[in-house]
C-alpha cells in the first residue's frame, strides 16, 4: 500500500526533476565554461571546473599582452581577460542607471494614476480604466519603430534618454497599484483627509508606504525586465559603447577574430547574471508572492 | 463652541435617495447618537457632516458658519472610524502626531530634513509633543506610544485613533461605529469609558451607530433614523418610552415590541386579543395596532386577570431575566414575554396566560402614527 502511494507519487517528481534539469543545465554549461579553459571546453572534458592547469593563452598574446602576463590558471584567465576586452563595470553601471531609472520614474507616474482610478470619482473613470486595460494588450515590438522614428526625430538616439522614456509609463504599473489600491479602505484616505492631507500628501504619505509590498512585487518585474531587454537598448543604442547596458554588452563577445573563445564569454555572462541572481535569492519570499499575487509571469 | 446644524439636506447616490429633507440642530457639548438599522443614511450623513461627502442640497452650518464649500479638514472636526484607520506604518507617536503637524508647521517646516533648520520649529514641536503626552496619559497609552498599530489589540487601537482625534482639540468627535470591532465584553467597558471622556471634555459628540443599546445608554439625545428620514430626535428614555411612530417602536428595545390588531369603538375604548384597555383614545379609526413591550406584559397561571392563551414555543435564559417566545392559540402571531426567573418557569409546550400588566401598551394607526 504505502509502496504503491511511493511509486504513484516518484513519477510526479520524475517528471519535476526532468523539468529542473532542462532549466538548470544551460546555467551549469554556464558556469563550468566560464572556469575551464578552452581545450577542455572543445573537447567536452574536465567535469564541472576542468583540470586548471597553468597555461599560456594564445587569444592573448595575440592581443599583444607578453607571455608571462598571458600564464594563469583557466578561471582566472576567462574572467580577467572578459573585463580587460569589455568595459564590463560600465555595462553594470549602465544597467543599473538604467533600470532604477526606469523603475523610479514608473512609480512616480503610476502611484498618483493608480490612486486616481482606485480612490477618487470623477466622470470617465471607467472608460480611463479600460483604456489602461487596452493598453496593458499591445506589444511593445508593434509600436517599436514608430517609437523609434519619434525619438530618431528629437535627436534622442544614442542616450540614456532613448533607454528610459519609452519604459516610464507603465501600464502595467498601474493596473497592478490600482488592484492593489482598492483594496485599501477608504476610511484611511478619509482619515488623511481629516487630518488636513492634500491628495497628493496622501499618495505620497499614506498609499506609497501602505503598497510597499506591491511595489515589491512591481520592481522585481520591472527590474528583471530591463536588465534583461536586449530588443529594445539594441534599436536606440546604434554605436556608443558607453551606453552599452549588460546584455549588449554580451553580444560583443560574439564576432571578431577570437569569437570562438568562450570561456572569457561565459565569465562575461556569469557576471551579468550574478545581481540578478543575488537580487533573487535576497528577495526570494517576495519574488514568489509577486508572481502568485499578480497572477503573472 | 460645537453647535452644529443642518438644514434640508438632500443626498442620494445615483437614482436611490439616501436622505431625504433632512434637519437636525446639535447642541454645543451633546452627545448625539444618529442610531438606525445599516442602510438608513446615518453613515453618509455623518461623512456630509465632516465634509469627506457632499450634498446634493441642504446647509451644513458650524457654529453659526456655512461651511458647505469648506474642506473637511478646515472644519475642525475629528472622526473616529470604525476600523480605526491608524497610518499603519507609523508609530503610535506618529500617528497622534500628523493631525498636528498638518496643522501648526507650515510648508516648509513639513519638509524632511529641510524642516529641522527651521527655528520656529522647534517651540511648535515641543507644543506637538507636550498635547501628545497629555493626550496619551487621559487615555492611558503612553507606554503605547512606539508601537506601531499592528502590534497592537483591539481595544488598544480603539484607544489610538480616540488619541488621534482628540489631539487637535476639536470643536466635535464625529464617530462611525467606532466600537463595532470590538469584543462584547470590552465594547460595554469602553461605553462607559466613552461616557466618561465625553463628560470630562464637554465637547460635542456625534456618533453613529445600529447598535440601539449604545444609543440608550451614551447618548444625552438620539436621532432615529430610518430609510434616510429623522423620525425622532429625544432622549433615549423619552425615545423608548415614547415613541413617535411604530417604526421607532419597533426598532428601539431588544427583543423588539410585541404589535396586536385592536379594534375600537366610537367611544374610544380600544379592545385587542379579548381585552379592554383603560384609557380610552381619541380618533376616527376603527382599526389600530396596540403595541406592547416584552416587559410589560406578564405571564402566568393566574385565571384571575385579564388574560389571553399562548403556547411557549422557546425560552431564552439569560440568567436575570427569561425571554418566552409564545404563539398566540387565537392567531398565528409569536409573541416575546419576559418572565423573571424568580416567578419559576414555564417550559416549551406548556400553555399560559399572557397579561398586559402594567396598561403601558401604546396605540398606534394601522400606518404606523402614534394615537395618544
Amino acid at each position: 500500500m504505502l509502496a504503491r502511494h511511493y511509486i504513484g507519487e516518484s513519477w510526479k517528481h520524475g517528471l519535476l526533476i526532468i523539468g529542473a534539469l532542462i532549466v538548470l543545465i544551460p546555467f551549469y554549461m554556464m558556469v563550468s565554461m566560464s572556469l575551464k579553459s578552452q581545450q577542455e571546453i572543445q573537447s567536452i572534458s574536465g567535469g564541472l571546473v576542468g583540470a586548471q592547469e597553468i597555461q599560456t593563452f594564445p587569444v592573448c598574446t595575440k592581443h599583444g599582452y607578453t607571455e608571462e602576463v598571458c600564464t594563469m590558471r583557466p578561471y582566472k584567465y576567462n574572467f580577467w581577460f572578459a573585463f580587460k576586452k569589455a568595459p564590463i563595470p560600465r555595462y553594470l553601471m549602465n544597467g543599473l542607471i538604467v533600470t532604477v531609472s526606469i523603475f523610479l520614474i514608473q512609480v512616480l507616474i503610476a502611484l498618483p494614476c493608480s490612486y486616481a482610478l482606485a480612490k477618487l470619482r470623477f466622470k470617465g473613470r471607467e472608460f480611463v480604466f479600460s483604456m489602461v486595460l487596452f493598453c496593458l494588450l499591445i506589444p511593445v515590438h508593434a509600436i517599436a519603430l514608430p517609437l523609434y522614428v519619434m525619438l530618431a526625430k528629437a535627436g534622442l538616439v544614442d542616450t540614456y534618454a532613448a533607454l528610459i522614456i519609452p519604459w516610464t509609463i507603465s501600464v502595467f504599473g498601474i493596473f497592478l497599484m490600482r488592484q492593489f489600491f482598492m483594496t485599501v479602505p477608504d476610511e484611511l484616505i478619509d482619515a488623511a483627509r481629516m487630518d488636513g492631507m492634500g491628495e497628493y500628501s496622501i499618495v505620497w504619505k499614506v498609499m506609497l508606504p501602505v503598497a510597499i509590498p506591491a511595489l515589491l512585487a512591481f520592481a522585481i518585474f520591472s527590474v528583471v525586465a530591463h536588465w534583461n531587454d536586449y530588443f529594445w537598448p539594441r534599436i536606440v543604442i546604434t554605436g556608443n559603447r558607453d551606453l552599452f547596458t549588460p546584455p549588449l554588452g554580451i553580444r560583443e563577445f560574439r564576432g571578431g577574430i577570437d569569437s570562438d573563445e568562450f570561456g572569457p564569454m561565459m565569465a562575461s555572462i556569469v557576471t551579468v547574471t550574478i545581481p540578478l541572481i543575488v537580487a533573487f535569492i535576497v528577495a526570494q519570499k517576495r519574488f514568489v508572492e509577486g508572481i502568485t499575487m499578480t497572477g503573472m509571469k | 463652541m460645537g453647535t452644529i446644524s443642518l438644514k434640508n439636506i438632500n443626498k442620494s447616490f445615483g437614482s436611490t435617495e439616501v436622505l431625504k429633507q433632512l434637519s437636525l440642530d446639535i447642541q454645543d457639548g451633546e452627545f448625539l447618537t444618529l442610531v438606525g438599522p445599516s442602510g438608513c443614511g446615518k453613515s453618509t450623513l455623518l461623512k456630509i457632516i465632516a465634509g469627506l461627502e457632499q450634498q446634493n442640497s441642504g446647509d451644513v452650518i458650524i457654529d453659526d458658519k456655512n461651511v458647505n464649500s469648506t474642506r473637511a479638514s478646515k472644519r475642525d472636526l475629528a472622526m473616529v472610524f470604525q476600523s480605526y484607520a491608524l497610518y499603519p506604518h507609523l508609530t503610535v507617536r506618529k500617528n497622534l502626531e500628523t493631525p498636528l503637524k498638518l496643522r501648526d508647521y507650515s510648508f516648509v517646516e513639513r519638509l524632511p530634513l529641510i524642516g529641522n533648520f527651521v527655528p520656529s520649529r522647534k517651540e511648535k514641536k515641543k507644543s506637538i509633543d507636550d498635547l501628545v503626552f497629555k493626550t496619551s496619559e487621559t487615555l492611558k497609552i503612553t507606554e503605547l506610544l512606539d508601537r506601531k498599530p499592528g502590534q497592537l489589540s483591539g481595544g488598544q487601537r480603539q484607544r489610538a485613533a480616540l488619541g488621534r482625534a482628540m489631539v487637535r482639540e476639536p470643536v466635535a468627535f464625529l464617530m462611525d461605529e467606532p466600537l463595532s470591532n470590538l469584543d462584547a465584553a470590552l465594547r460595554v467597558h469602553m461605553r462607559s469609558e466613552l461616557s466618561e471622556l465625553h463628560n470630562s471634555l464637554k465637547t460635542t459628540f456625534i456618533y453613529v451607530t445600529h447598535d440601539q443599546a449604545e444609543a440608550l445608554t451614551m447618548s444625552t439625545r438620539m436621532a432615529v433614523m430610518i430609510d434616510g428620514e429623522l423620525l425622532q430626535l429625544d432622549t433615549p428614555s423619552e425615545v423608548y418610552n415614547n415613541p413617535s411612530s411604530l417604526r421607532v417602536a419597533e426598532f428601539v428595545g431588544s427583543p423588539k415590541i410585541n404589535t396586536f390588531a385592536a379594534q375600537i369603538s366610537s367611544d374610544g375604548s380600544v379592545e385587542f386579543m379579548g381585552i379592554k384597555l383603560e384609557r380610552k383614545f381619541n380618533t376616527n379609526s376603527q382599526k389600530a395596532l396596540v403595541a406592547v413591550r416584552p416587559e410589560h406584559l406578564e405571564i402566568t397561571k393566574d385565571s384571575n386577570k385579564p388574560a389571553f392563551e399562548a403556547t411557549v414555543s422557546y425560552r431564552e435564559n439569560l440568567g436575570s431575566d427569561i425571554f418566552y417566545h409564545v404563539q398566540v392559540d387565537q392567531s398565528d402571531s409569536k409573541i416575546i414575554v419576559r418572565g423573571s426567573p424568580q416567578a419559576g418557569l414555564f417550559s416549551n409546550g406548556e400553555t399560559v396566560r399572557i397579561s398586559p400588566s402594567h396598561a403601558e401598551a401604546m396605540l398606534f394607526e394601522t400606518s404606523g402614527e402614534r394615537i395618544r
